[in-house]
Parts: structure tokens; C-alpha cells; sequence
């Protein structure tokens, strides 16, 4: 029997929650880290063993941390992110320009092939790649050059917070960065060319449809249909079935298409999931009702699951890499929120239930399984 | 012998508990206390100073013998008394909530 093994990184520590594949009973490890943000935790597909994981604070800055045992114990590698050459400067909320500077890591995504291969997504945002599991990491200078005088920080800073690499091309990866918009490489990081046409910025920016500028939240695809990407922008939900060269909205009929997460079912490459949120000034669902909303149809046509969330009185949120799939069958999906419950439904979210509800807030959400 | 205390965060980090007690080549600078500390401690790399200029972090503070020494020089001398080991060189977390 399959072991799942859940991944939450907290703004006061991570949390290691474990079930067999049931998906009924769990057990919660942690704090790990204790007191510490951890933005991002996730371990790699070619050995689920090895974890690598950001851990910050707003005192001590930047520490990455890898774990070769499944969590149990943690070796801190290299937190020394350096840009190539002079960065210059970005755009600032004012519309001047300011120095670039590393911040944090918020993401870190381990190769599908190479278990000492890792990207890191930082903010300010740059991607950075590891070959020797964290103990170097060596900027991929080539994004920065495509307009990178144009980005600007979103609410939350210039960060690059989504890397998504293509299964069926190791050449191929797509990024997402708040807020200068989602791009992709061919080469394998070397060059980058923005995927932005088709998004409507008009309430952000002076030029609606601008080359670079976009907040894009996240963006998830099929991997075996990695063609097919599906964003949740700050308002809209999009869709591309060109690899990102042109997107169109498929919002339908979601009562507000301003969200963070966005993910796939699986097994099922139309059934994608979000989360909406009321609004970019109000960070909590419409109604106070907690409702994830589920496409059969790749868009458009969504419809609410609700059966065991919250449907009054609820006002969290749920952020940008807070929400995951697992590939059991039935597919598992897995949410953590603000208010600190990790949410989970071991039927593709037709039913949910708390596997945790008493945690720091939940920055990042992640699963493994396990033989 | 130079004392160095840490806070709780950074002691964690190490895998230390109480006072680091470091050997310190002569002259005793606030820059040769870091160097030290991050030779025998390199997970403290980039969370006290950043690890390219130098630059104390915003908000971490240096005291010593009652004083506030984060704004002196890198290359200043250190009090006497922490020099000898009498006093210890206190690496604080700045107070900002939390």
C-alpha cells in the first residue's frame, strides 16, 4: 500500500503530514524549522526522499535546507544567490526604478530527471538552478534579459513564484512571476521569450495587453498534455492550447475569477480546480463560503464543491502554491488556507474534510507518494 | 577566548546551545569575530551579514559591555573585556515584533 506523505510550509514552520493511500487517518509532524517562514517545500520525483525546502525570516534572511531522508533530518546547503553581472533595476510600485536585490527563495522545484538538479524562483525575481542539490546555484541570467526593466513587484514583491517544467521536453519550462507575467524557455533556460499574448491586464496596467507587466498568480498543466496550460491571473482564469503563444479567458461562470492556486486533476487532463477569492482588495472568499471550483470541461463551465467546507463566516485565503494533486485513483486534492486548516479530498473534491485545521497560516501545500 | 552569544534562531541553526567561545586572532574586530563564527559555524552564512558586501543585516544589532555597537566599523576593535573573554559579544535579534 501507498504512503502519502503532504508537505506544508507555514509562516512559523513546516508541517510533514502522512496517510496511507485510504487517505482517512493522518499523522502531523512538526513544527519543523520551528518560528521560521517556509515558502516553499517540495521533494524530488526521482528520489521522494530528498526534500528541498526555503526557510526564511525577516531577521536571519535566506537558508535552504535539503533532507535525504524523507524529512526526518535536515542539512542547511547554500544560501547564496547571486545575480550575473550588474542586474540593474526593475520598476518599483511607483513607477520608478530601483536596484534589483535578492529577497527570498519562494520556490523550489526539483527536476523530474535528475535527483541534484533544482530550481529556485527568488524574489527579486531571477530563476536559479542547482546541479549538485543546493550546495551552488547559478542564476539562468537569460529571463532577467527580457525586459526585466519593465517587471514590477506585485503585493507580495517581484517574485518568481511558478516553475513548470514540460514532462515530455526537457528543453522546455515555463515560469510566472508577480508581476511581470509567465515565460518560456526552449533551450533550457538559456533564452526566454514572455507568453503573454491574449491576457487582459486593463485594470493593473496603462497598456492592457502589454508584452510584460502581467500578475500572473500561478499556472499548472497535465503532464502528459503539457501543451495545455491553464493560469489563474490576478483576475481571470485563462487557458492556452499553443504552450502559452496566445491565451484566451475561461472564467465562465466562477463567481469571482480573482484567485492564487490553479491545478489538474490527475488522470483527467480537462478537470482543473480553483479556488475564488472576492476580490484583489478583499484577499477572502465571496460570501464567506470556502468553495473550490471544478472544471470537467477545461474551462468555462465550473461547478462548486462544498461538501464539508466552510459555507458562512469564512474569510482565509488560500495562496498561490497552497494547492495540490496527488495520482492516486481517485485523485486527491489538497488545499491549506490562511486560517491554518490543511483541507483535503481523497475523491477528486466531491467531498472535503480538515486534516489539520489549527496551523500557522499555509503558504505552500505539496504531495508525494510513497511505496 | 572570544564569547559570542546568538539568538535562539541562529543557535538552532547551528545545532549550538549557550555561548559560542571562539579563537579569535589578534586584533579582535567585529569582522574578525564574524569571520570566525561563520568558519566554524557556515549555515550562519548570509543570516547575520550578507555574504557578498558585508553588510550587517537590518535587523540584526551588536552589543557589548552595556553598549550598542552595530554602526561601528568592520574593522574596529572590540572592547577590551570582550577581547579577554570577560564579556561576552552579543549578536541580537532586533526588537520588531514577531
Amino acid at each position: 500500500m501507498s504512503k502519502v506523505r503532504v508537505l506544508v510550509g507555514t509562516r512559523k514552520g513546516a508541517f510533514i503530514l502522512t496517510s496511507n493511500e485510504k487517505r482517512k487517518r493522518w499523522s502531523v509532524s512538526g513544527p519543523h524549522f520551528a518560528g521560521w517562514e517556509l515558502y516553499h517545500l517540495k521533494g524530488s520525483p526521482v528520489d521522494p526522499n530528498r526534500i528541498y525546502a526555503s526557510q526564511s525570516s525577516g531577521w536571519f534572511g535566506q537558508i535552504m535546507q535539503r533532507s535525504d531522508d524523507g524529512g526526518q533530518t535536515w542539512t542547511a546547503v547554500s544560501n547564496k544567490f547571486d545575480y550575473v553581472g550588474d542586474p540593474g533595476t526593475h520598476q518599483w510600485f511607483d513607477g520608478s526604478q530601483r536596484p534589483w536585490a535578492f529577497k527570498r527563495v519562494w520556490r523550489v522545484e526539483p527536476s523530474l530527471t535528475e535527483a541534484d538538479t533544482v530550481y529556485a524562483g527568488i524574489e527579486d525575481a531571477a530563476l536559479f538552478k542547482s546541479v549538485d542539490a543546493g550546495q551552488t546555484w547559478q542564476e539562468l541570467p537569460g529571463l532577467r534579459a527580457v525586459k526585466g526593466h519593465l517587471w514590477q513587484p506585485g503585493a507580495g514583491g517581484m517574485c518568481l513564484h511558478t516553475i513548470v517544467q514540460d514532462p515530455l521536453n526537457p528543453q522546455r519550462m515555463f515560469v510566472a512571476i508577480s508581476a511581470a507575467g509567465a515565460f518560456r524557455t526552449d533551450d533550457g533556460g538559456a533564452t526566454w521569450r514572455p507568453i503573454n499574448i491574449g491576457l487582459n491586464s486593463g485594470n493593473e496596467l496603462p497598456d492592457a495587453a502589454a508584452e510584460v507587466g502581467h500578475c500572473v498568480h500561478n499556472i499548472a498543466l497535465h503532464p502528459t498534455r503539457p501543451d495545455v496550460l491553464f493560469m489563474q491571473k490576478h483576475w481571470d482564469v485563462m487557458r492556452s492550447d499553443n504552450a502559452g503563444d496566445t491565451w484566451h479567458e475561461v472564467s465562465g461562470n466562477l463567481p469571482s475569477d480573482f484567485g492564487f492556486p490553479i491545478a489538474v486533476h490527475a488522470h483527467e487532463p480537462e478537470t482543473v480546480y480553483v479556488v475564488p477569492i472576492k476580490s484583489d482588495s478583499e484577499h477572502f472568499p465571496p460570501e464567506g463560503k470556502l468553495r473550490v471550483y471544478r472544471s470537467r470541461a477545461g474551462g468555462n463551465e465550473w461547478e462548486a464543491l462544498t461538501d464539508g467546507l466552510p459555507q458562512k463566516d469564512c474569510y482565509v485565503n488560500v495562496l498561490r502554491s497552497a494547492m495540490t494533486v496527488d495520482k492516486l485513483d481517485p485523485c486527491g486534492i489538497y488545499f491549506g488556507t490562511t486560517g491554518g486548516q490543511v483541507y483535503a479530498s481523497s475523491n477528486a473534491g466531491d467531498k472535503w474534510s480538515a486534516i489539520v485545521r489549527d496551523l500557522p497560516p499555509v503558504l505552500s501545500v505539496e504531495v508525494q507518494l510513497l511505496p | 577566548m572570544i564569547r559570542v552569544t546568538l539568538p535562539h534562531h541562529l543557535r538552532t541553526l547551528a545545532g549550538t546551545t549557550g555561548e559560542v567561545a571562539l579563537d579569535v586572532a589578534e586584533p579582535v574586530t567585529h569582522g574578525a569575530v564574524l569571520d570566525a563564527l561563520e568558519a566554524r559555524y557556515p549555515m550562519l552564512r548570509g543570516t547575520i551579514r550578507d555574504q557578498t558586501s558585508g553588510e550587517r543585516r537590518a535587523f540584526i544589532r551588536f552589543f557589548a559591555c552595556g553598549q550598542d555597537l552595530s554602526h561601528e566599523p568592520h574593522d574596529s576593535a572590540l572592547p577590551e573585556p570582550v577581547a579577554a573573554g570577560a564579556q561576552p559579544y552579543r549578536i541580537v535579534g532586533a526588537m520588531a515584533g514577531g
